[in-house]
């Protein structure tokens, strides 16, 4: 019952998506005040309420592990803890093609209720485009990946959700990667929103922003959690492996960290409009193209995701349609609209637009890294693409970026000139002279390592520049978060560098009682044993290390076996100092009584996530100072409006 | 019309071009090796067991035609295929192994168990010679011709019905 409740939310959903394409588009004739035109809004406000019933009926049928429902028979299991239960109505295809659908007529609903600062007729032309997009998906979900199919007789037990995404991490990942790529959608609603009533304005840029801030941040936090997952769960000891499924949720965050800025100078310079309109259309093409590469398993990916040449092609076709429709419209219409106002190459505006260019240099060598084994294979030649091409490859476009970084901040909008900021100008370069001459004293260190180092002790510094002569406490929260957001690029840097630089591996196959070293650490196998949890059993290892002699920790990592379905995980096991963090991974028995144990001491490798977070909150707090921003500025024009119509009263 | 700003519609439809062919063919697993037809690289291997002989791209140019075995003795298929190893040289075919990523006890164990059908086994740690003639996994059989010229290639284990198929490559390639 409730299954077919959800079926139905999800049909009358997919007509009113339907219902605010076609009014929204007749209104761009009939005139913003025509009957037709006020359908629009509405229809979006109920869409996002029936979506929600929907996503709602089937996070009851998976908590109640409801087996005659085919996708929770497919993917469930009456023993799986209550958690993963709930989160294994998106760890799937059709479930999480729901979630992302319901997110989106949800952030439809959201504009459609509360957004009044652009012209009528731009707003209805976003909801059409927003209307137009969402049924693609409705249609993906209804026509081909019916999540409420229901299975006759219905399954006695579940089988299982895979044991490697049974994990709180990975729980959250997706739909975190999802709302960001909803968030983009929104961005690219607005986008065509303009471009069909050519209104490219600074409010345009304003209203934009909050969701490409939103959707940028949650990529942000999508993409560090997704890499500590690989880096703990699948016990290789890489943090980032150019794995085309990464590459897919690195795209959409390139080019939605070009657009945060451009957008940036869109509403405080009226700058870059078309720029801005183009980078708003790519972001969100790369989320869609990173789904379709992952979905359709045109790419072989060590992520192998559900793959079906039915649901590629389906993707497929909506890329064709709306991508291809808004690059259309994009050439089209572009050209009326006009460059917007000009700039100096030394002001905030050309350090701004030099990023973007290097951010669109490292999104097109990532997509062309990503996608040359596709073009080869036309040709007959298998080839695959990895570290060796992108880390040099995009490092040339990132050492730029990360210089321009540290000093666009110091420049004044418009026209500055550089002898004005000639101080912090020497030194950035002064410190950045210093890291490169005392990190290569130590010796050994590769090139780019070196470089990373020495430019995330320059930039690190740099980022706190913009503060210099302000009063702290009246900075605005903006401000606040593109130091912390910089900063933390500097911090990150700093753990991807010095995790190349200064890590060191020890394999060694250990008997029970025997110890070995790595780096200054000093591990003894204690002993080996079985162990089991609520759905598995596994081979534990009790290890016990010491960091340069001193108090022992006990570690203990596991290779599980889970039985529905069975598979093996290894659980890696870290520990976490200031300064790097020890990674224990227990592999096979070796013969004579031996256990393989593979060990690593990675320094300062924690620092990457910690940038990421940092990123995340400086994103965050630049999303309140923003939207805190708009709520006064709307309370104040509410007010005048009131204080002219009380005046007017009189007269 | 400003040519530039059709640039990103005609990058998009060269992507779905290609996403289109490359969904309409036929997932093929197999990579074959683009050295077929081509004389072996030069290499030298060390040993698999102290006193007995390496395998070196020299030993191949002498006229006579051989197999060429990639495998390891952590290679499950591996054991699956020994059988029909030994078949083949019972048959007559010259073999000669290349174990990678392998160590010399492991080998040893291995060739105790299910019998040593090779004339001599080289020792490739680093995947080097198996890159270096075009193999992708383990195990794969190259037919080696008299000149040193490599002129077949099996992928994956040897089944029962690709022996006669193998010997047959053999002939040919000492003709």
């Amino acid at each position: 019952m409730i299954a077919e409740l959800g079926l139905a939310a999800l049909w009358l959903a997919a007509a009113l998506a339907f219902l605010q394409m076609a009014a929204g588009a007749l209104a761009l004739r009939a005139g913003p005040d025509s009957e037709i035109a006020r359908l629009t809004r509405p229809g979006a406000v109920v869409q996002g309420a029936l979506a929600l019933v929907s996503f709602a009926a089937l996070l009851y049928v998976f908590a109640v592990t409801d087996l005659s429902v085919a996708l929770v028979a497919a993917n469930s299991h009456s023993l799986k803890p209550w958690i993963y239960k709930v989160s294994g109505a998106w760890g799937n295809h059709e479930g999480s093609m729901l979630l992302w659908v319901t997110v989106m007529a949800l952030a439809g609903g959201l504009i459609a209720l509360v957004e009044r600062r652009l012209p009528e007729r731009t707003m209805q032309a976003t909801l059409a485009a927003q209307g137009f997009v969402a049924l693609g998906f409705y249609a993906f979900l209804l026509l081909s990946s019916n999540p409420f199919a229901r299975l006759e007789p219905a399954a006695r037990e579940g089988l299982g959700l895979n044991p490697l995404l049974q994990d709180i991490g990975l729980a959250l990942h997706p739909p975190t990667l999802y709302l960001g790529y909803v968030g983009l959608s929104v961005a690219f609603s607005f986008a065509v929103g303009a471009l069909l009533t050519r209104q490219v304005t600074p409010d345009f840029a304003r209203v934009m922003r909050p969701w490409v801030l939103g959707a940028w941040i949650f990529l942000t936090l999508g993409i560090t959690a997704g890499s500590y997952w690989a880096y703990y769960e699948l016990g290789w000891g890489g943090w980032w492996f150019w794995d085309p499924v990464e590459n897919a949720s690195l795209m959409p965050w390139l080019a939605a960290t070009a657009l945060l800025h451009s957008v940036s100078v869109l509403a405080s310079r009226d700058a870059l409009r078309v720029w801005t309109i183009m980078l708003g259309v790519v972001a969100f093409s790369m989320s869609m193209v990173g789904t379709f590469l992952v979905r359709s398993g045109i790419l072989t990916s060590v992520h192998a995701f559900a793959v079906d040449p039915e649901r590629g092609s389906f993707i497929l076709a909506l890329l064709a349609i709306y991508i291809g429709g808004a690059l259309l419209l994009f050439a089209l219409r572009a050209a009326t609209i006009s460059e917007g106002e000009r700039f100096s190459v030394a002001s905030r505006e050309g350090a701004l637009v030099f990023n973007n260019v290097m951010l669109s240099g490292i999104l097109a060598i990532v997509l062309l890294g990503t996608l040359y084994p596709l073009l080869t294979e036309a040709f007959g030649v298998r080839v695959s693409v990895g570290p060796p091409y992108f880390n040099p490859v995009s490092a040339i476009f990132a050492i730029p970026m990360f210089a321009v970084m540290a000093v666009g901040p110091l420049l004044r909008w418009r026209r500055d000139r550089w002898g004005r900021i000639g101080k912090q100008l020497a030194l950035i370069a002064a410190l950045l002279l210093a890291g490169l001459v005392l990190i290569s004293m130590i010796g050994g260190i590769a090139l780019l390592p070196l470089l990373g180092l020495a430019f995330a002790l320059a930039l690190g510094v740099a980022s706190f520049l913009p503060l210099r002569g302000r009063r702290l406490a009246r900075t605005p929260l903006a401000t606040w978060g593109m130091v912390i957001a910089h900063f933390g690029i500097a911090v990150s840097l700093f753990g991807m560098a010095s995790e190349s630089a200064f890590s060191t591996e020890r394999l060694a196959a250990l008997e029970i009682g025997q110890a070995t070293t790595v780096g200054p650490w000093q591990v003894e196998l204690a002993a080996v044993g079985p162990q089991a949890g609520p759905n598995w059993t596994a081979l534990a290892g009790q290890m016990v290390a010491r960091y340069d002699g001193g108090n022992p920790v006990e570690i203990v990592p596991m290779a599980r076996s889970f039985w529905a379905p069975p598979q093996q995980t290894s659980e890696s096991v870290l520990v976490t100092r200031w300064n790097g963090q020890l990674y224990a991974v227990l592999g096979d028995a070796a013969e004579g009584g031996r256990w393989q144990v593979r060990l690593w001491w990675k320094p300062f490798v924690t620092f990457i996530w910690y940038g990421g977070g940092l990123i995340a909150l400086g994103g965050m707090l630049s999303l309140i100072g923003r939207v805190a921003g708009d709520l006064k500025r709307r309370r104040v024009r509410r007010r005048a409006r009131q204080r002219r119509e009380d005046a007017e009263v009189p007269a | 019309m400003n040519w530039r700003l059709w640039l990103p519609l005609t990058a998009f439809v060269a992507f779905l071009a290609i996403a289109a062919y490359s969904m309409s063919q036929p997932k093929d697993d197999f990579v074959r090796s683009e050295m077929v037809g081509e004389p072996l690289p030069y290499f030298s291997l060390p040993p698999a067991a102290e006193g007995q002989p390496g395998v070196s791209s020299t030993d191949f140019a002498d006229g006579k035609p051989r197999l060429l075995n990639i495998w390891a003795s952590w290679c499950l298929p591996c054991i699956a295929e020994a059988p029909q190893l030994a078949e083949l040289e019972r048959q007559g075919a010259e073999i000669v192994g290349v174990a990678i990523r392998d160590k010399p006890e492991d080998i040893a164990a291995f060739l105790a168990e299910h019998g040593n059908p090779y004339t001599s086994i080289g020792r490739d740690d680093l995947s080097e010679v198996q890159l270096g003639i075009g193999s992708s996994g383990v195990p794969e059989t190259f037919v080696i011709d008299g000149k040193g010229v490599i002129t077949y290639q099996h992928i994956g284990d040897i089944r029962e019905s690709d022996v006669p198929l193998l010997l047959e490559q053999l002939r040919e390639a000492g003709a």
